[in-house]
This record gives C-alpha cells, sequence and structure tokens, in this order.
C-alpha cells in the first residue's frame, strides 16, 4: 500500500466545479489512468482520495493537494506519466510524491491558505491600500454569513494591495484555514465594497504544517 | 446582438452569481472544439431541458460525435438555462449560446432538437425566444438557422408543426448527414429557404410540415391532408438503419454532478412483446441487437474514455437481449474488482432475471424493478403483458428471499377497458407481495410501487381509445391511496392534470400549435418538471383559443378517422394496429413475434432493406419473408 501527493492547479472552466465534483474528477482522471486507488470498507465503498482544503466556487488555483492510496507500489514518476496522459481540461498536474502512511490526514495539516485578488476592469484604486489597512486596524468585524454571527477579523493573517510592474496591482489575503475557523475570501471582498463580480481569484498557496 | 467574445466576458463576471454555474461553461472532457471558421457547416444540438438531464442523452451523444467526425462539419451543445440563470441572461442581453464556443445559438446553420416527450414543448419554444430566432417557422428566412427536430414525439409532429421546419421520424445516425449535405447543397445554390425545404422533404424519414394543408369537417375531425408541393411525400415513412452503427465511445464527461452519472449502452434497438399500450414497442421495430463482444468492446473504450464508475445497458428489453445470460457473464468477468456498477434495466418478471441482477450485484443491492403495468389476468391479457399472478408472487418473493430490501412495481391505471375492480386488484395484489416479503425477511421488506396512469399514443393498438377523466383517475387513485399505506409501502403516483396534458399534446393536430404558443407566452415552460408547471397558463392559453381539450383526449376515435398522425409512417401497418386492437377488447393476447410472425408491416415496408442483411439481422422469425 502507498499513499501519494498530487499537488496541481485548478484554472478555466473548473472554478466551477465545486469540491464534492473536484474529488469525482479525480477518482475518474485516476480510473482513466489505469490507477488503482483503494475502497474504503463498508456498505457503500468509496475510494480513498483527499482533497487538502474546499476551493470555493468560482475561484482558480495555482496550489492544489490531494492524497490518494493505493495498493500497488508504483513510482511517482510512473504515475505522472500515466495521469498526464489523462488529465481533464482545467486540471494542470504539477508534481507526485510518496507520503508516509502515518501522516495526519490531509485537511488537519492545514493552517492557511492565500488568495490572490484582481480587479476584472484592471486595476484597483490607490485607495485600495488604505481600505485594507483601516481594515487589519479593525479590533474585530462581525459578519453574519448563512444566519451565523461571526468574527472575521481574527481569521485574516495579512491583507495587502501589492503593486506590480508596469502600474499593475492584486490585493493578497492570507486567511485561516482550521476546522471551525476558515476565512473565505469574498468576506474580505465585501469588506473591502467589492463584489465577486468585479473580481477574480485565485488561491496561490495551501500552508500546511508542513510547508509552515 | 453580443458576439460571441462579449457573450464569453459577461459569463465570466456573472456565472458566479447563479446556481450550480458548471451546468452553463462547457469545457468538460471529451468536448470537441474546432476553430469556428475552418468548417462550413455549424451545427448546434439541443435538448430542450437543464444541462443536468440534457448531458447524460444517448440520442444527443451518438450524433454529436458522428457529425463530429466530419471535417467539413462542427457541432456544439445548448440546454435550456435554469430560472436564475434565464433571468439573467435576458436581463444582460446574453442570448442562449453554444457551451464549446459561446457563440449565439442564431449564428448557426442547423440546430438540432431532441424531442424524446411532449412537456419539452413549451421549453422548446422559449429557446428559440432566448436564442433571437423567430419562434414560428414562418417567420424564418434564409438568414435563419435551419430548425429540425427528432426523437419518439415526433412520431406525431403536428402539434408542433408552427415551430419546426423539419421533423426526423425515426432513426437519426444516417438521416443527419443526408440532413447536413443537402443543406451544404442548397446554401451553395444560394436558394431561398422554401427550396431547402422541399429538398429535405425528399430525404426519407424527413417530414416538413409547411408542405402540407390540412382540412378538417365541421366535426373537428381531420377532412383531408393535401401536399402543397410535388416534391413532398404522402406519407412520410419512418427512418431505420439497418444495422447499430458503433455508438459513441467519447461520451462526454459532466465536472458537475447530474442526473444520470454513466455510459449507456444500447444493447438492443426495437422490442418485439407487442405489448399493446407501448409506445416505443411500436415505433421502434424491427429488433436489432449488438453483438455480445461490440457491448464488451464499447463499454471497455468507454470506460478509458471517461473513467465512469456506471454503465446503463440500454434496451427496451433487456430479458429479450438473445444472449443475455452470457453477456451478463461476460461482463461480469471482464470487469470484476473494478468497482463498476453495471445496470440492466427492462427485466422480465421471472426468477430468471434474479440470477441475472445477482450475477451484477456488487455491494449492498438497491431495489429490485418489475413492471406488471396491471394487476389480474385478464387485464394483462388486454394489453398484451400476459404474466400469470402466481408467477408475478413467486419472483417477488424470490427478490426478497436472495437478499433485495425494497422492490419496485410500475403499474398502470387507465387501461381501456379498466374498471375500479381491476384497480382494487393492484391493492390486493401488492398487499400479498409485502405479506410475502415479511414472511420471508420480516418488517424489512419493502414494496413501493409507482402507478403512472395510461395514455393512448400515436401509432400503438390503443391509438382510437379515450384516456380517462379528471374525475375517474382521482378515484383510481384515491382507491389505492385508501388501501396501499402503512408500514412497508411507498406509493407514487402522477397527478391527473398531467396527465391530460400530456394527452392533449401526444393525441392533437396542428390546430394546438396556437394552444402551445400561448401558453408559452402566458409563462409555462419545464411543463415535465412537476413543482414547475404552470397550468393557469395552459389553462388560459385553451380557453383563449377555444380548444376543446377533451375532444383530443376523452374521445373514442372511429376506425375510419383520419388520425392525425395517419400520415407519418413507423412501419407498422394501421391494419395489424386495428387488428390487435380488436383482439384486446376479445381478451386474446399474442405471444413475442419473434416466435411467429403477425404481419405488422415491418417485413412487408422495409423487405428491400432486409435482404441487403444477413436473416439473422432482425429477430423477424424466417417464416415472414414473404
Amino acid at each position: 500500500m502507498q499513499r501519494i501527493r498530487v499537488y496541481y492547479a485548478k484554472t478555466d472552466d473548473l472554478r466551477f466545479t465545486s469540491n464534492l465534483d473536484i474529488q469525482k474528477i479525480w477518482e475518474r482522471t485516476l480510473r482513466r489512468g489505469h490507477i488503482s486507488v483503494m475502497y474504503s470498507q463498508g456498505f457503500h465503498p468509496q475510494p480513498k482520495i483527499q482533497l487538502a482544503c474546499p476551493l470555493p466556487l468560482g475561484m482558480t488555483s495555482t496550489a492544489e493537494i490531494m492524497d490518494f492510496w493505493m495498493e500497488a507500489e508504483v513510482s511517482p514518476i510512473e504515475i505522472n506519466s500515466r495521469l498526464e496522459k489523462v488529465i481533464p481540461p482545467g486540471i494542470q498536474l504539477q508534481r507526485c510524491e510518496v507520503i508516509d502512511l502515518s501522516e495526519p490526514s490531509l485537511q488537519t495539516q492545514v493552517l492557511s491558505t492565500i488568495y490572490r485578488v484582481s480587479s476584472m476592469d484592471g486595476n484597483f484604486e490607490p485607495s485600495m491600500s488604505q481600505k485594507t489597512q483601516a481594515l487589519l486596524e479593525q479590533p474585530s468585524l462581525e459578519r453574519t454569513r448563512r444566519k451565523k454571527t461571526y468574527d472575521l477579523r481574527p481569521m485574516i493573517e495579512s491583507l495587502r494591495l501589492v503593486d506590480q510592474n508596469e502600474g499593475s496591482n492584486f490585493i493578497e489575503m492570507q486567511l485561516s484555514a482550521r476546522p471551525g475557523a476558515t476565512g473565505r475570501p469574498e468576506e474580505v471582498l465585501d469588506c473591502l465594497g467589492l463584489d465577486i463580480t468585479e473580481v477574480k481569484i485565485e488561491r496561490t498557496n495551501i500552508v500546511t504544517i508542513t510547508s509552515a | 446582438m453580443l458576439l460571441q467574445n462579449e457573450i464569453k466576458e459577461r459569463l465570466d463576471r456573472l456565472l458566479i452569481t447563479v446556481q450550480k454555474p458548471g451546468r452553463y461553461t462547457g469545457g468538460e472532457l471529451n468536448q470537441v472544439v474546432k476553430e469556428w471558421d475552418s468548417v462550413d457547416t455549424h451545427v448546434a444540438l439541443v435538448f430542450p431541458d437543464i444541462y443536468d438531464l440534457g448531458i447524460s442523452n444517448l440520442g444527443i451523444s451518438i450524433l454529436y460525435e458522428t457529425l463530429n467526425q466530419r471535417d467539413e462539419v462542427l457541432v456544439e451543445r445548448a440546454y435550456c438555462p435554469w430560472e436564475d440563470m434565464e433571468a439573467l441572461m435576458r436581463e444582460e442581453n446574453i442570448p442562449l449560446y453554444s457551451l464549446e464556443s459561446k457563440h449565439p445559438l442564431s449564428q448557426f446553420d442547423i440546430i438540432g432538437i431532441s424531442l424524446p416527450y411532449e412537456t419539452l414543448y413549451t421549453n422548446t419554444l422559449n429557446l428559440l425566444d432566448l436564442a433571437n430566432i423567430p419562434i414560428h417557422a414562418h417567420d424564418r428566412d434564409e438568414k435563419h438557422p435551419l430548425i429540425i427536430a427528432g426523437g419518439h414525439t415526433t412520431f406525431n409532429p403536428e402539434p408542433m408543426s408552427d415551430f419546426i421546419d423539419a421533423f426526423v421520424i425515426g432513426d437519426g445516425e444516417e438521416v443527419i448527414h443526408e440532413i447536413v449535405d443537402v443543406y451544404r447543397g442548397w446554401r451553395q445554390d444560394r436558394k431561398t429557404r422554401h427550396d431547402l425545404l422541399t429538398r429535405l422533404a425528399g430525404i426519407w424519414g424527413v417530414y416538413v410540415p409547411s408542405l402540407y394543408d390540412i382540412e378538417y369537417h365541421p366535426d373537428g375531425t381531420i377532412k383531408s391532408r393535401a401536399k402543397k408541393h410535388d416534391g413532398a411525400p404522402a406519407r412520410i415513412v419512418k427512418r431505420i438503419v439497418t444495422e447499430l452503427p458503433y455508438p459513441p465511445t467519447h461520451p462526454i464527461v459532466p465536472s458537475i454532478d447530474v442526473v444520470h452519472n454513466r455510459i449507456s449502452v444500447e444493447i438492443m434497438r426495437g422490442c418485439s412483446r407487442g405489448c399493446r399500450f407501448c409506445h416505443a414497442g411500436m415505433i421502434n421495430r424491427p429488433v436489432r441487437e449488438r453483438p455480445v463482444d461490440e457491448i464488451v468492446e464499447i463499454i471497455q473504450e468507454s470506460l478509458d474514455n471517461t473513467g465512469f464508475e456506471e454503465v446503463a445497458l440500454l434496451s427496451l428489453s433487456s430479458s429479450d437481449y438473445t444472449n443475455i445470460l452470457s453477456l451478463v457473464d461476460v461482463l461480469q468477468a471482464h470487469f470484476e474488482g473494478q468497482n463498476l456498477k453495471i445496470s440492466l434495466p427492462s427485466l422480465r418478471i421471472e426468477s430468471f432475471s434474479v440470477d441475472l441482477l445477482e450475477k451484477l450485484r456488487t455491494s449492498r443491492p438497491g431495489g429490485f424493478t418489475l413492471a406488471p403495468e396491471a394487476a389480474s389476468d385478464h387485464m394483462r391479457q388486454i394489453i398484451n403483458k400476459p404474466i400469470p399472478t402466481e408467477q408475478i408472487i413467486q419472483t417477488t418473493r424470490e427478490i426478497y428471499q436472495r437478499g433485495w430490501l425494497t422492490i419496485k412495481l410500475y403499474f398502470m391505471i387507465g387501461h381501456p377497458l379498466e374498471t375500479l375492480e381491476d384497480v382494487r386488484e393492484i391493492a390486493e395484489l401488492c398487499k400479498k407481495i409485502l405479506a410475502e416479503g415479511h414472511k420471508v425477511i420480516g418488517r424489512r421488506a419493502k414494496l413501493h410501487v409507482g402507478v403512472s396512469t395510461f395514455i393512448p399514443k400515436a401509432h400503438t393498438p390503443f391509438q382510437w381509445v379515450p384516456c380517462d377523466d379528471i374525475s375517474q383517475i382521482e378515484a383510481k387513485q384515491a382507491l389505492l391511496k385508501n388501501e396501499l399505506r402503512g408500514p412497508g409501502f411507498k406509493l407514487n403516483w402522477t397527478d391527473p392534470w398531467d396527465t391530460m396534458l400530456e394527452a392533449l399534446l401526444s393525441r392533437g393536430d396542428r390546430r394546438l400549435g396556437e394552444v402551445i404558443y400561448l401558453a408559452w407566452k402566458n409563462g409555462a415552460k419545464f411543463d415535465a418538471w412537476q413543482d414547475k408547471a404552470d397550468r393557469q397558463a395552459w389553462e388560459d392559453a385553451i380557453e383563449k383559443i377555444g380548444v376543446d381539450a377533451a375532444f383530443y383526449t376523452h374521445r373514442q376515435r372511429g376506425q375510419e378517422e383520419i388520425l392525425p398522425w395517419d400520415h407519418i409512417s413507423s412501419g407498422v401497418n394501421k391494419s395489424f394496429l386495428a387488428t390487435e386492437y380488436r383482439l384486446s377488447k376479445e381478451g386474446i393476447s399474442r405471444e413475442d413475434c419473434r416466435n411467429q410472425c403477425y404481419g405488422c408491416g415491418i417485413i412487408s415496408n422495409f423487405g428491400e432493406l432486409k435482404k441487403q442483411i444477413p436473416a439473422t439481422s432482425w429477430k423477424c422469425p424466417e417464416t415472414a419473408s414473404r
């Protein structure tokens, strides 16, 4: 038995595919690649596939992580080459590696995630920089989501407007992503007065216990 | 109107605001994208309901793959947007677009619409409207796409004849290529749209309704049907493929969860059982089977190309597939240990069916589905589905014994000559079956009973008979609801009003075009969705146009009457249907016509074709070659 970790990007139209459906896409991709994933026991055996951290609908990512378990021992290079042949549109394979079977589940290793937000209309106003600063200075940010009130502020680990060459800019934010404390980028954007239809959001990193 | 890139840009911003945006993006595995300008003919295939349902339509995936193989043709897809997306599209002036390239549908040359059931009619109008294409065929000119439709409903195309330029009657695999060829030839000649329609009318299996005039008697029945053009055939004979073509093995794999997440493989087309209520059984003759080794090859290729976890073996009657046992054994051996779910619908009520499903069973069995259709021996003689009641009870007992906890039984009420007593027998039979289940496995035994209401369909032996009216249906349903309660039972039924609508649309003539149009104008759409169907919209339309719905639904039609669909030939002769109808009234059933030919008309109408293929290709018995 071995445990394989796959790093990949989720792009294009696949940003409108939910986390649950991505799991299905991986199941089918592995099946097409003739990679026999192990199944759980019980009445409804499920393939043993774990995704690190759900990506909200509509966002792309350059930094997704998945673990799966397989009976046979096949080298990561071989797995990589089999997957390359069958990878579906919208997923870009980055690399595969063998992971110690005793490692805790991927979800429990995640600490935070980093998002890069760019404007659909080119650039954010320079004043966005002050807005992000002002937001960070708030001691708390009471929000209501799905009829539950919570404080968003402690989940924002960093938030800033980044100026690039040629005058373009983007907002970068690091939000905590631990069980029961997952910050959602659109909530932060709403605090900044930005509507979800005005921006493109990309996840650029998942910070885990090991990577941190 | 918005262009392709403007549509894309708007979608990029706005899709995040609708439910399940993955319905509207395209970009799935196995979609085919060709350079727009690299081909001269652009075809859009449309299923007039939402993506979640339409994506698994086998007809569309067959045509998609076969047409895309042509270098000069590209095929793209479109479905109905759900209500939230439709509202957004109308607000933002986004026309209906194709999923592959996001071109507006109005820029395609040919739009092919799948119409497998009548409750898609208002959606079809809505789609044309969303595409900014004139809804009425007579309002379209040379710059508009050609609108064609195929699927089972086209065997009575008349109610939709105001809106569709040309209907395909029968098997689509070959005729679609001829339609494209004729279209390309016509465009090269730069002639009128009327000229295109007359050319299309010359293709076997294509019906162009605008080339005919209908006259009516004062009582509303049809007096005559006259051709307006010499090239139009007096009788449109359905198209058939003599042998089942190799099917698509690159079906599109949706990136979101849909209704049927699976590969569908047709193992057999047509049915020889001759159930008298069954539309599909009459219009899909002759019976053509696909060889076992070809089925295995198709499944393997499709699995390699999709990675699906489920395969459905499609046919009207799996048990009648000649080598069903060997097929199941081969599949079981070939795909063992791959966590592949194989479903085999439409099994006969006999213990052999339990053997078959036991072989395919992977983990915990779900429900076991059987369709007795009627509860008494007498009623099953009438509808020609003779199975002894004792055999039904014995088979269901065995199902419970062999590990299934739930049995689903399908019945119909409203059969010709049915009385309340016959309906009571449904309840009695179900009680006996559940009692047997309780004896065998105790209280875990469940019985789900689905009771639909019979609608006499065109081209069947019952095409002349009236449909039950709402009060008759309600009385029968009330009886069942009262009898079939208590632990272990679950009863489902069809809303009588839904039955009335389907009966009207399937038994109607072209005067219903106005009703369909007005109902859509009044807001009717998604008629197949129980919670969406807008009764008031339909009732207002029927009243405003002054149509007597009962004339179509509840009237016994005379044997001499010209029926709205008489000019369409399913290959089964009207005289055969009349004989079957007579026998049903006498309570006489006739066995599987594989064993003995009753001269339905297939051999006489398609004899020349039959000579070109091996004698065993059709499951018509040898004695029938006359």
